[in-house]
């Protein structure tokens, strides 16, 4: 079966950078070129910078640096990319809720994808049991359900994780700027400029950043060694991490790992900029909700009712 | 070479006047040193080993160290409320206790930054919010402004209050032109502070119960109550241990002040109340949290009553001329309406504001051991520089410690803070 979600030219438009052309510059003109590159090398040559101001040399050196620490740490070969945003590409997530069970298979095939602690325990997504007869309220969810069969009677369920907004409060806030949004629509974190401050978590209004609030601990042969920088490699002790649709798999053009594990069927995963995507086959031809509409965050996640 | 000389005179002088004290000095700078350790043990605890060891979890992010924050920036702000009838009214009698009013900014912001650098997880990154060096997300960024307002207003304070004082150690009168300006921009700027920070949690959208626009006005009501109200016992202990005059008719203006101040505190939290339980929308949930706990979670039901009870209480003490006159009376009110506004503006803003979280999970936070000692140790720090501070500003404004250079003037007691 292709797992493919991303058109093929998508993918080569990736290398489709030309040369400049050559033009005729005055000599005032050269001279601000001048002083502004060396403001700016000044400015980056003081200090890390954060991931996506460094210079390509200086990221090449920080990505071999933290591959070194890690395989050291982990015993094991690890690779960590920079894998950038593919163009013309917007991704976006449906979830059926008619068709969620709550097994919370995709939370365990998130954590060990994406390398979340495992003592304390960090999960990215999170189940809500609702009642049915009360429809989508937090207020009245359980996160914590436990029988010995899911689905349960007259409940259903809703996986939360991030939204991917396009208005994200999170992004907003953030006083080190160490939060940002991807060209390609996903939000992601720079593990080395974040001071910890959880102003994020404040202001998320989906639950879906999560803090390091000590050591995470991952067991040695645990370690998913496949990372991105901006992705599932491992993270310190004190800095905030979430949700990022796989963007170590999502940019290669695979699907996130919950889409994957899900047994029935419910998470759909694509390009919303494709018009022949599955994605967009559902937002057109389905009843499609998006979590807390009113207070305006724009979320890239749908939920929606196959039937 | 004077300039140098009378700047050690003015170090050797200051250092000296520090280590002499009588023993109800020396017990309690002994007590606030020995909450400064013990704070320093526990915040190296928790460096070690994570803000695992506080109580605060994904559900509740912000606790007990921001909550202290909060209310330690309305502590700050309200310096105002003296420099306002000094500077602007012109009124004598406070004009001599404004200094004091500053140096209580002054400490008071430090323990406010203190308290943000013992919250973040990564304190060796905090230079990363430094413009230039690191990146400060200016202006998208709430806590942007609030780390950029609070520092000045640092610096406006820690600037006019220095400046008077060596002035009048070194027996000449202040620079009108450096410190009229800078106590008028003073003002402003203590009302942006508290402005600011309410504004830090008001623009959030997910959390209802911030997302209230009479939250900033709120902040400053009580804050008007709560700076004032520790300023008025500094004031009391000055002029009981020490031969600095302050007229009777000074404290109790300044407590008629505090009860307008409370006065719409309570009107603010009235308004606020009615609004959620009247139009009882899904947002009620926080407030109710608050004043009447959610099912068996009512941690915090205790702390709102005792908090509405003795902001009431200090309102009447306070609104009543013969009761504010009266000194028992006076000292209850100040440190119910101490304790009122620091329940009320620590836990009951952000714990609150908090839960349930944003999926609706109830996680009842209670600040574990840790973090109340690293938060004592902040504050003794605090209350430490205060201390230290007055030990050199009291003799400075008594005409007591000056310069010994017999080319100078010595100054009248009065020239100290009064021109």
């Amino acid at each position: 079966m292709d797992r493919r979600v991303i058109p093929a030219a998508a993918v080569a438009a990736r290398e489709d950078v030309g040369p400049a052309k050559p033009s005729r510059v005055s000599r005032r003109e050269f001279g601000s070129c001048v002083a502004a590159a060396a403001a700016g090398w000044l400015m980056t040559a003081c200090g890390p910078r954060r991931l996506h101001e460094l210079s390509k040399d200086r990221l090449r050196a920080r990505l071999r640096d933290l591959e070194r620490e890690y395989s050291e740490r982990y015993a094991a070969p690890v690779t960590v990319t920079d894998t950038p945003a593919m163009p013309n590409v917007l991704f976006a997530y449906a979830l059926d809720i008619s068709r969620c069970v709550g097994c919370r298979r995709c939370v365990y095939a998130c954590v060990d994808e994406n390398n979340q602690s495992r003592d304390p325990q960090v999960h990215w997504i999170r189940v809500l049991q609702m009642d049915k007869d009360r429809g989508v309220d937090f207020t009245h969810a359980d996160p914590y359900y436990a029988p010995r069969e899911v689905p349960e009677e007259g409940h259903f369920y809703v996986p939360v994780a991030c939204q991917q907004c396009r208005n994200a409060p999170c992004t907003k806030v953030c006083p080190t700027g160490a939060t940002w949004t991807e060209p390609d629509g996903i939000v992601v974190i720079d593990y080395d400029w974040c001071i910890g401050c959880r102003y994020c978590m404040a202001a998320c209004p989906y639950g879906a950043r999560h803090f390091n609030w000590s050591e995470p601990s991952i067991p040695r042969g645990q370690l998913n060694a496949k990372t991105h920088v901006l992705g599932n490699r491992p993270r310190p002790k004190g800095v905030v991490e979430k949700c990022t649709f796989c963007i170590q798999r999502t940019r290669d053009g695979r699907y996130p790992a919950c889409v994957e594990a899900c047994p029935v069927g419910a998470r759909k995963f694509g390009n919303l900029l494709d018009p022949d995507s599955e994605i967009r086959y559902i937002i057109e031809h389905k009843r499609v909700l998006v979590l807390k509409e009113d207070i305006n965050t724009v979320p890239k996640f749908f939920y929606f009712y196959a039937t | 070479m004077n300039t140098f000389r009378l700047y050690s005179q003015f170090v050797t002088g200051s250092v000296r006047l520090v280590l002499q004290g009588n023993r109800a000095y020396w017990a309690w700078v002994a007590f606030l040193v020995a909450l400064v350790i013990s704070g320093g043990i526990a915040y190296t605890d928790q460096v070690r080993s994570g803000l695992v060891i506080t109580s605060m979890r994904d559900q509740v992010s912000w606790g007990f160290y921001i909550g202290n924050f909060t209310f330690l920036v309305g502590v700050a702000a309200a310096a105002v409320v003296l420099v306002i009838p000094a500077y602007v009214y012109d009124w004598k009698p406070i004009r001599e206790i404004v200094v004091y009013g500053e140096l209580l900014a002054v400490s008071a912001i430090i323990m406010c930054l203190l308290f943000v650098v013992v919250d973040i997880g990564r304190p060796d990154r905090f230079w990363h919010i430094l413009p230039i060096v690191g990146h400060l997300n200016f202006p998208r960024s709430l806590l942007a402004w609030d780390v950029l307002v609070l520092n000045l207003y640092f610096l406006v304070n820690i600037t006019v209050v220095t400046h008077i004082l060596y002035r009048a150690f070194s027996g000449r009168h202040y620079n009108s032109r450096i410190v009229v300006p800078l106590v008028l921009l003073s003002i402003p700027m203590a009302v942006g502070i508290h402005t600011v920070t309410a504004f830090l949690y008001n623009g959030l959208a997910a959390r209802p119960y911030w997302n209230s626009s009479i939250l900033a006005p709120q902040f400053l009501a009580s804050a008007f109550c709560a700076g004032p109200a520790i300023l008025l016992i500094v004031l009391q202990l000055l002029r009981r241990f020490t031969t600095f005059e302050i007229q009777d008719q000074a404290i109790s203006k300044i407590a008629e002040l505090m009860a307008y101040a409370m006065f719409l505190n309570l009107f603010l939290h009235g308004a606020e109340a009615f609004k959620e339980y009247y139009s009882d929308t899904e947002h009620l949930l926080f407030t109710r949290y608050w004043y009447s706990g959610l099912g068996v979670h009512r941690t915090l039901v205790p702390y709102a009553w005792s908090a509405v009870t003795l902001n009431v209480v200090a309102f009447v003490l306070f609104i009543i001329p013969r009761a504010r006159r009266h000194w028992i009376a006076l000292n209850v009110g100040c440190l119910a309406t101490y304790a009122g506004c620091y329940i009320e503006k620590g836990m009951g803003l952000i714990i609150p504001g908090l839960t349930p979280d944003a999926l609706g999970e109830i996680y009842e936070y209670y600040p574990s051991m840790n973090e109340l000692r690293v938060a004592a140790g902040v504050f003794a720090l605090g209350f430490l520089i205060f201390t230290l501070m007055l030990k050199v500003a009291v003799p400075i404004s008594l005409g007591e410690f000056l310069s010994q250079d017999e080319h100078v003037a010595p100054a009248p007691a009065a020239h100290a803070t009064a021109p």
